[in-house]
């Protein structure tokens, strides 16, 4: 595969020094397009265009970059949506695309009607009105969310035919503003004897979590802001719990009810679903952290490779833990990996995206990434996942993913 | 907060001061124990928070039939939705079969769940009596209390789930 190692060769079959990317000191011939009138006066250049608008929306040529849905039989609001984050850039995602999973739909809520309840082992139990809360003062951090069953199906024993999007797009990340739990929980005094935290929604299944009081205490938000603009109803309107980091089934949605205990409520959410059974048949349980993972977004499957040449590989990196420190690329299946670059701002508890310049040669090739953390953590292989936790997992898959690059330039998923 | 922070802050929204007043907003209201009772419907494992009344499986067997075999089965064998009932020693090997009877570790998170968010298109319309027979029926149909017995706020979190001991704290692994 390294037949013919350029000056800038990095790894092996093609993986380019990440610092090319900064210079201008590719020889890339790209095709041009000739005009032999010279280039054209479109019709968007002689007359007035729309008007304007109150909320403005994506450009009508964009209508494939949506999300798809998948719900319960007869619930259709029971289910999840994912972000594609093959027709995506940077490290934001937009509101409209951010990531779905309700269980038992998107409850209409009036804001004026709505309240915050802290109770159970403090001094003072406080309800909390939208109006009240608008007036503590706030602060912002960007940060990921993943649904803990994002990337579930690579447990399965064949790989699934899906690319970025069906594979890992219950992932997410916003900069969200709001007020410090802590801030609020303080207020109502805590008992000493408070250890953990029920933390409930006010949509129809009222679903429900227990988190360690501790994260409450750290950095736990109650977040009324989605990237500047009031939070979708998708994600929580008119407020949702965050726990930067944590797994996303515990950033609360629709937040109206804190109620901290001694001791887990142990909900149907935190028992009989996300917990990681395992071959020998026990669970995990309170599987908090989003462990360290990355994702290739470009190039993946619906994304080509129209001829040899220079290209971009391009994903995503995070970890539950803190900042990512480094990712690695192979093109040849795991055997060579070079360092990416990381775009700034690289920041604990959001996505990071990497970039690194590749010259295709036509051939065959297997694309991978690798994270590490500032912990230390370095993504595993989905062969150690497996060994450590067997086919029927179904959440917290961080193992790295695989896509195949045929020699027509078409791009699978694969096991490698 | 130095100019550079103060710099960082101002290009990417970075998170660097947390130095709330001490003296705080004070915006809530005191909670009074009637609004708290209408809302803290959680159901600790040792059982704090059940409410009165009580359930048995013949009861249950006939809301069961009414209220949740469209989504779940006969008898909770599944279809469309969860399978409730079955699946006792199935948990380890590669086909895990995961049911209330076989996984969960305790029978107050059934009350719990199918109080709040049960039926999934009429969540709360059980009275708490429903609510406790559907939870016999369901522990009687997966062989874990008996016929006769009488499941409430006393009885329901002595009953011991055949998979108690299955879980392991993530953080200990």
């Amino acid at each position: 595969m390294t037949s013919k190692q350029q000056p800038d060769a990095a790894a092996g079959n093609g993986l380019l020094d990440r610092r090319v990317l900064l210079g201008a000191a590719i020889g890339a011939t790209l095709p041009g397009v000739s005009h032999a009138d010279g280039l054209p006066i479109e019709p968007w250049m002689r007359t007035p265009g729309l008007p304007l608008a109150g909320y403005g929306q994506p450009s009508p040529h964009e209508g494939k970059v949506a999300r798809i849905a998948a719900s319960l039989p007869g619930a259709p609001g029971t289910g999840a949506s994912r972000t594609p984050h093959h027709l995506l850039a940077g490290m934001i995602t937009p509101n409209g695309l951010h990531f779905e999973r309700h269980h038992s739909g998107i409850p209409e809520i009036d804001p004026d009607a709505h309240r915050l309840l802290i109770h159970g082992l403090v001094k003072r139990p406080l309800v909390f009105t939208l109006e009240a809360l608008a007036r503590y003062p706030m602060e912002s951090r960007i940060c990921f969310i993943e649904c803990a069953g994002n990337s579930g199906s690579l447990y399965q024993k064949e790989p699934a035919a899906l690319g970025v999007q069906g594979l890992h797009g219950l992932l997410s990340c916003a900069e969200w503003t709001g007020i410090r739990l802590a801030t609020l929980l303080e207020e109502a005094g805590v008992d000493p004897r408070a250890q953990w935290i029920l933390a409930e929604g006010a949509d129809a299944s009222g679903m429900s979590r227990s988190v360690p009081l501790a994260k409450a205490m750290d950095d736990a938000m109650v977040a009324l802001y989605q990237n500047g603009e009031r939070v979708r109803p998708s994600n929580g309107y008119p407020l949702r719990l965050l726990l930067p980091g944590y797994e996303g089934n515990t950033n609360v949605k629709w937040l109206r009810r804190i109620k901290l205990t001694e001791a887990p409520t142990m909900t149907r959410d935190e028992t009989s679903k996300y917990t990681i059974l395992r071959r020998d048949g026990t669970a995990l349980q309170f599987c908090f952290p989003q462990e360290i993972k990355s994702i290739i977004t470009h190039p993946s499957p619906g994304l080509a490779l129209r001829e040899p040449g220079l290209y971009e590989i391009s994903g995503l990196a995070w970890s539950g833990y803190g900042r990512i420190v480094k990712v690695e690329v192979s093109a040849d299946g795991g055997t060579s990996f070079a360092p990416a670059a990381l775009q700034e701002p690289v920041l604990a508890k959001a996505l990071t995206r990497f970039r690194i310049p590749w010259r295709w040669n036509g051939g065959a090739a297997i694309l991978q990434s690798r994270s590490t953390d500032e912990a230390g953590n370095v993504q595993p292989t989905r062969a150690k996942l497996m060994e450590e936790r067997g086919p029927v997992a179904q959440y917290h898959f961080n193992g790295i993913a695989s896509w195949e690059v045929s020699g027509a330039g078409e791009v699978r998923h694969v096991y490698a | 907060m130095s100019m550079r922070d103060r710099l960082l802050a101002a290009t990417f929204g970075l998170v660097l001061c947390g130095a709330a007043s001490a003296a705080g907003q004070n915006l809530g209201h005191v909670a009074t124990p009637d609004e708290i009772a209408a809302w803290d419907i959680s159901i600790g494992p040792d059982g704090s928070g059940l409410p009165a009344g009580s359930g048995t499986p013949r009861q249950g067997e006939a809301v069961f039939a009414a209220k949740c075999a469209a989504c779940h089965g006969e008898n909770g064998g599944g279809k469309p939705n969860d399978r409730l009932v079955g699946g006792q020693g199935t948990l380890a090997g590669d086909a895990p079969v995961k049911t209330i009877g076989s996984y969960w570790p305790y029978a107050t998170t059934i009350f719990d769940c199918v109080r709040r968010a049960m039926p999934l298109n009429e969540s709360k319309s059980l009275t708490d009596d429903e609510v406790y027979a559907v939870v016999a029926y369901l522990l009687q149909q997966n062989r874990i209390i008996e016929e006769g017995d009488v499941m409430d706020a006393r009885t329901l979190p002595q009953v011991r789930m055949p998979n108690r001991d299955g879980f392991i704290p993530f953080s200990a692994k």
